[in-house]
């Protein structure tokens, strides 16, 4: 049973520039006490659809439906998902300075979000502040409720906003790059926490980050993004071990001490699109070192892979080359050679939906 | 990067460092209350044609040290030696010829470039400063420049803004190169950037390196980035250099449980290895630098620390079973095979006392 379920949800937000195609026919699920990695570079849409499924971006047009516990998220009444996010569904955010309030003493701040969903005093909420504090453990917490966030270091304020995400025992938890602001030993001390928490809560995680590393330790299953979509879709070990996507393979040879990497980096080469001026076809494509006709023509959907259930690309190769090598590639392109007919579809592919190829 | 070893001719020797910042209080009559200790005491050399890496967390010096290095900042006291002479109280005139030799790039491509003005001369600030050309020349060294890094030449009258934050990157780099430098001095150059460009650039700078046989002092906190550049590592805390050897032994061997502990946090983008690792989570967070512990500065979250630590300072040396490179400043060094325990988390009792009742059984599989 998945406690999430999201279906082709899209979301374009309107403006004076064109239509910022920021998500484009996500489907993932989370099944109760698990974690969903979701990585993807800046712009993929990866925090977009969390604000989404939260009611958090006005102004956005937005289709498809988000079922949590069997209730879509999108078509529920403000009052309602009102009620929910803080309770149900709790969200930490990457920079903890700016979503605290700072005029405001810390215990104060996680009291208002106790006293918002249950019928409690306010000693009682404080006291359930102080051992919230002592939870996410920070030393002399009974003090520690009396302070303003600017008193406290970055890492600390991060465990004021997970106690404070906790503090209503949500069933599932989105973290917005939690721990990308932090120091390493820092990111450490609290990703064990995060970890220890969900296990001890039952509760599911959704981990949105940047950092396949982050992803690597902790997470059960991966939603790659790019531009908008999902590239990728496995679990943890299949993403890492046996990728098919040629995005994921460039983001494993990307990174110095992945298992992608023997010597020197392989970048992606260029940069990641305009959502408002898309490429045809497969997103990727234009940086894609395998890119045939049929990338150029058309959207791959998301199909099977071939080293087991539950592993899903959305790519044109075939679905039995998986996993990053030397050996892998020659695969990858002596197949994408063969299709890559006379040349007229990819320049005609570059004239239609890629200005960037020729502009740079 | 390159084969130049530990034994390679000193470019850049740093002696007994010393970087305090005043701490001053009072509205007219500012006195001076204390001082931020940011770099206490530190000796390192660079050889030339090697990439050193200094790694450490936020506050450790390591980014203060950079610019005591370059002469950014005025030294507190120390020297430093930059190809035999020594730089560490030049007054700006003469200094300029080694600045020359000497550049820096920055971590935020965005506040390092001005915005009102166009890339092309941004590039040729350096070129102009140092009147090295003008005119159509220096238009020619700078297209030179654009392309050696990767940029198109014909952006040369574009403005930062109309650039990515890779290509933003790139035209520091351009600029850094502009007078032919001995050492540029990379302060977190690819942090800001995302895991596709960061390598682009990574590959631009080993080139560069490999094509006009520059040194290295690459600054970072992402010790992976810093393992695949770097000839030799220095660590630091809170202001010293706790540790520094070959990028093998360092990342092999570590001997302070410090290094060990940033090596065992720092997460790999592979799963088994990332599950593997015994992770060491340190207590606590790096203490303020204006009041550093006493004795050793690392042992109030150290899980080795003995009464002595807390007293005496220990200096900077080779340990019984290393080689000649490979310095530790520790009492207790980690010796082979011994693992560090870190501070284990006590969130199950304070849960149970939270919900009021034992949370186990919902526990996963």
């Amino acid at each position: 049973m998945n406690l999430l379920t999201v279906r082709d949800l899209t979301v374009s937000f309107p403006t004076s520039d064109g239509l910022v195609q920021a998500v484009r026919g996500l489907s993932f699920d989370v099944a109760a006490g698990s974690t969903l990695g979701i990585v993807g570079e800046s712009g993929s849409g990866k925090s977009v659809s969390a604000l989404t499924m939260l009611g958090l971006n006005p102004g956005a047009d937005i289709s498809g439906s988000a079922l949590f516990q069997g209730r879509d998220l999108l078509r529920m009444p403000p009052g309602e998902l009102r009620r929910l996010r803080g309770a149900d569904i709790a969200m930490i955010f990457q920079d903890p300075l700016s979503s605290l309030h700072p005029h405001y003493r810390v215990g104060w701040q996680i009291s208002e979000a106790i006293r918002a969903h249950t019928d409690v005093s306010r000693a009682e909420a404080m006291r359930r502040s102080v051992e919230l504090l002592k939870l996410v453990s920070i030393p002399q917490p009974d003090r520690r409720v009396q302070a303003y966030p600017h008193e406290l270091s970055g890492g600390m304020r991060q465990r004021v906003m997970i106690a404070m995400a906790l503090a209503l025992q949500p069933k599932l938890l989105i973290a917005d790059e939690p721990t990308t602001a932090l120091d390493a030993t820092v990111q450490a001390q609290l990703m064990e926490l995060l970890v220890g928490m969900q296990r001890e809560m039952g509760m599911a995680m959704i981990v949105i980050t940047h950092d396949l590393g982050v992803v690597a330790s902790i997470a059960d299953s991966v939603l790659v993004m790019y531009a908008g979509r999902a590239a990728e879709r496995a679990g943890t070990r299949s993403v890492f071990y046996a990728s098919h996507h040629p995005y994921t393979r460039g983001l494993l040879t990307s990174i110095p001490g992945s298992i992608g990497v023997h010597g020197r980096l392989v970048p992606i080469v260029g940069q990641p699109p305009s959502l408002i001026r898309l490429p045809s076809g497969c997103a990727f494509h234009p940086r894609c070192p395998f890119a045939m006709d049929s990338c150029i023509r058309e959207q791959p959907d998301l199909e099977p892979v071939a080293d087991g259930s539950g592993h899903d690309s959305a790519c044109w190769l075939p679905a039995d080359i998986v996993g990053v090598g030397p050996g892998q590639d020659e695969a990858r392109r002596r197949y994408a050679v063969r299709h890559q007919g006379t040349g007229a579809a990819r320049l005609a592919g570059v004239v239609a939906g890629n200005r960037e190829v020729v502009a740079s | 990067m390159t084969e130049a070893g530990a034994d390679g001719e000193v470019l850049l020797r740093v002696e007994n460092l010393v970087k305090h910042f005043p701490v001053k209080q009072g509205v007219f009559f500012k006195r001076e209350v204390g001082s931020v200790s940011a770099v206490e005491d530190v000796s390192l050399d660079v050889h030339r044609g090697e990439t050193l890496g200094l790694v450490g967390e936020t506050g450790c010096g390591k980014s203060t040290l950079a610019r005591c290095v370059t002469r950014l900042y005025p030294l507190t006291s120390g020297n430093v030696r930059f190809d035999g002479a020594d730089i560490s109280r030049l007054p700006r005139r003469h200094l300029r010829p080694y600045r020359r030799r000497m550049q820096m790039i920055f971590q935020d491509p965005y506040g390092s470039l001005n915005p009102r003005r166009r890339v092309g001369s941004i590039i040729a600030d350096p070129l102009t400063i140092h009147r090295v050309a003008s005119g159509a020349e220096r238009k020619q060294r700078v297209q030179e420049l654009m392309e050696v890094v990767g940029l198109n030449p014909e952006h040369y009258n574009r403005f930062p803004a109309e650039f990515s934050g890779g290509q933003r990157q790139r035209i520091g780099v351009a600029r850094a190169l502009a007078l032919r430098p001995s050492l540029i001095v990379c302060d977190e150059p690819v942090s800001a950037l995302d895991v596709s460009i960061q390598a682009q650039i990574i590959n631009l700078l080993e080139d560069l390196q490999a094509e006009f046989g520059l040194t290295y002092l690459f600054i970072a906190h992402n010790l992976s980035v810093v393992e695949h550049v770097s000839d030799r590592v220095a660590v630091m805390y809170l202001g010293k250099i706790v540790e520094i050897a070959t990028v093998k032994d360092l990342y092999q061997s570590p001997r302070h449980p410090y290094t060990v502990a940033l090596l065992s946090a720092s997460v790999v983008a592979d799963p088994e290895k990332a599950r593997s690792t015994n992770r060491v989570v340190l207590s606590g967070e790096v203490p303020s630098p204006l009041n550093p512990p006493a004795g050793c500065r690392f042992h109030p979250r150290c899980p080795k620390a003995q009464p002595i630590c807390t007293t005496v300072e220990p200096p900077l040396e080779v340990k019984a079973g290393d080689p000649a490179s490979h310095l530790t400043a520790c009492h207790f060094p980690m010796q082979p095979g011994e693992r560090l325990r870190g501070a284990a988390l006590k969130i199950h009792e304070a849960l149970e006392e939270f919900v009021g009742e034992p949370v186990a059984e919902e526990r996963r599989a």
